[in-house]
């Protein structure tokens, strides 16, 4: 089953200030496409360290999305990708549209 | 306690930035996408508390715990866990906070700062040995790592210094007095108000001046003292 992305870490760390929580989703509406694209970029470029370094950045915010099994597959992924190895990236891209459609949403 | 937050994610800082918000007396002074910029914010300013980033693009956070001769006290924030015993190793680090930080630990982290006392490092003069050591200079927002046993002199050109190694030569804008701050006084002399050398590299030494490779630097009268006092002269 798919795992959905959520806002209970970014409301448990709000506390209750709204401000904060429209700000932060704000930041990750504007980080997550540019980060996304820029993997895109560099698998389609054949340069597998640099979207590693991107998959680095990218698993944090499914952490913040409170993505346990994403953010341990992007861990993985993060390694093999390190040593050149990208045939996880259908996978890893099934992840970011997720995040993209739950991103319109809220 | 003063803070800086230093992590190349807007989203990373904003979140240790929301954190401290909700501890009592801990206050976010500056925030740095880089570890340069921050270790140029730390020479002017006195910080209690730096939240750092270890992977950072370029010059990541353990590069800048070993950039810092006094570094003040520092957290870790990483994704990564495996870097934890690495950690520890430096004196400064009290902790490790590994991504995405609960409010909870946090306050734990809040509090192992408060009952830990980091231990000054050792003035560089008073090191047994000098060789080892390491100073790094700014060019074009790069920093530069350089042997202090490979630097042969240091020359002053107006805002800037000339840093001479026994390989390169560097244009660095700062002074000679900040530079001499962080040399080691066992290895480094001023001789001149333009020039400080490198004791080790004389090759001779006549009446008013010394060889120092290929290049003759002069001595001043008032620094001629300080030199001959140096020099184990039969």
């Amino acid at each position: 089953m798919e795992e959905c992305p959520n806002l209970s870490y970014v409301q448990t760390l709000a506390a209750g200030d709204t401000d904060f929580e429209q700000r932060f989703i704000q930041i990750i509406k504007e980080e997550f496409p540019d980060e996304a694209t820029l993997y895109l970029s560099h698998i389609r470029h054949d340069e597998p360290r640099a979207a590693a370094e991107i998959v680095h950045k990218l698993k944090h915010k499914f952490n913040i999305l409170s993505m346990e099994k994403a953010y341990a597959f992007a861990v993985e992924y993060e390694e093999q990708l390190q040593i050149g190895d990208m045939k996880h990236d259908l996978d890893f891209r099934k992840i970011l549209d997720t995040i993209t459609r739950y991103l319109k949403t809220i | 306690m003063n803070c800086i937050i230093i992590d190349d994610e807007t989203a990373a800082r904003a979140i240790v930035s929301q954190l401290c918000t909700q501890v009592p007396d801990l206050d976010v002074i500056e925030e740095f996408d880089n570890a340069i910029d921050a270790i140029k914010f730390l020479n002017q300013q006195n910080i209690d508390v730096v939240f750092l980033d270890i992977h950072m693009p370029g010059f990541t956070g353990v590069d800048f715990v070993q950039t810092l001769k006094n570094p003040p006290k520092i957290v870790l924030t990483t994704s990564d866990t495996n870097f934890a015993i690495e950690a520890y190793e430096y004196e400064a680090i009290v902790d490790y906070l590994v991504k995405p930080i609960t409010m909870e630990r946090f306050e734990k982290s809040v509090q192992k700062i408060k009952n830990t006392t980091v231990r000054p490092a050792s003035k560089t003069g008073e090191a047994t040995s000098d060789t080892g050591e390491d100073l790094y200079i700014n060019i074009d927002r790069r920093l530069i790592k350089l042997k202090m046993n490979e630097i042969q002199l240091i020359e002053a050109k107006g805002d800037y210094i000339e840093v001479k190694t026994d390989t390169e030569s560097y244009r660095v804008h700062n002074t000679l007095k900040k530079i001499k701050e962080k040399l080691p006084e066992k290895t480094f002399l001023q001789i001149h108000r333009s020039y400080i050398i490198n004791f080790t590299k004389i090759i001779d030494i006549e009446d008013n001046s010394v060889l120092i490779e290929k290049n003759v630097v002069p001595i001043s009268r008032s620094n001629r003292p300080e030199l001959m006092r140096r020099l184990n002269l039969l």
